[in-house]
């Protein structure tokens, strides 16, 4: 099984380089880009198939190691 | 002084931080590898800068989760001081030792240079050897130094009064342009409740001699030693 996570910056964190990809991006020319929030995709593959376990273990690592929660939230899914 | 230096794998002001107390105390520090899980009885634990694994995945994220960091948490909660500097005041938010974060400088560019610090305090026990001193002139080399914490966060360590150090100009006034990096309020370092943890961006360790450019970082080592004995 295969957990796809997100780790996005929360509302209200400044993010610098976000901002610098929008500048960039309008500088090559792409018109109406009102914001660009960076943030981290992170793929795990588990030898856990029972989808709870497997979430739970996910859980975990997103909370102990993978988002740091001062500032990031995270999202994921699982695929078999 | 018996102190630890925790060396993670990209420390690389371990040594620096090692001639800096062999200079005060006489005695040189304990070199302590990341990977041990014990750590020799401390009267003083260093958190060392440099680029802990490569800074992956966040800036000290990976190291605050080493094996070594437990015994740091366990001894700094039994009261033990522990001064965290640049990728080592990282490594101390990263643990929770410390509240708050250090984002990428608002500015996205490494900075390097000698900056200017207020003393906000010097009755601890890493400032009381600067009651001559105002402010400091002291290194920065780091590209994650925006501290960053909520505004309660902010406002209870404004409140405690457990700002150390903040970004300043020359004649000592934390100004909009002083702040190089973007933190809150200009912060360059903070005390945890007991001021016995200090997290720090700026490298007292990188001036303690003429030839380094001055010795204002020496009081703050000076410090630490007259207070402990």
């Amino acid at each position: 099984m295969k957990a796809r996570i997100h780790v996005t910056l929360k509302q209200g964190v400044l993010d610098p380089q976000g901002k610098a990809i929008s500048h960039t991006l309008e500088a090559l020319g792409f018109e109406g880009v009102e914001k660009v929030r960076q943030g981290k995709f992170i793929e795990i593959e588990l030898s856990e198939t029972d989808e709870k376990r497997a979430g739970e273990q996910v859980e975990q690592m997103c909370q102990k190691l993978l988002a740091n929660m001062v500032i990031e939230n995270y999202d994921y899914k699982l695929v078999s | 002084m018996k102190a630890s230096i925790i060396v993670f794998p990209a420390s690389n002001c371990d040594r620096d931080v090692a001639v800096a107390l062999k200079q005060i105390s006489g005695k040189a520090p304990h070199m302590v590898w990341h990977g041990d899980a014990e750590l020799p009885a401390s009267d003083l634990i260093v958190l060392p800068g440099g680029f802990s694994y490569g800074d992956y995945l966040r800036s000290g994220a990976l190291a605050a989760r080493s094996p070594i960091m437990n015994a740091v948490v366990e001894q700094a909660k039994a009261g033990v001081p522990v001064l965290g500097i640049c990728n080592g005041f990282q490594v101390l938010t990263e643990s929770g030792l410390l509240p708050g974060v250090l984002l990428r400088n608002a500015g996205l560019k490494f900075i390097c240079k000698d900056v200017h610090l207020t003393i906000e305090r010097n009755d601890t026990l890493y400032t009381s050897d600067y009651k001559d001193h105002k402010t400091i002139k002291v290194p920065v080399a780091h590209h994650d130094g925006n501290y960053f914490a909520n505004e309660e966060t902010i406002n209870q360590l404004e409140g405690e009064n457990r700002v150390a150090f903040r970004y300043c100009d020359e004649q000592g006034t934390p100004s909009e342009q002083a702040n190089i990096n973007g933190s809150r309020n200009n912060i360059a370092g903070i005390y945890d409740e007991k001021t016995r943890i200090l997290g720090m961006m700026p490298h007292p360790e990188r001036m303690i001699a003429d030839e380094l450019g001055g010795v204002e970082g020496l009081p703050l080592f000076r410090s630490i030693l007259d207070t402990l004995h």
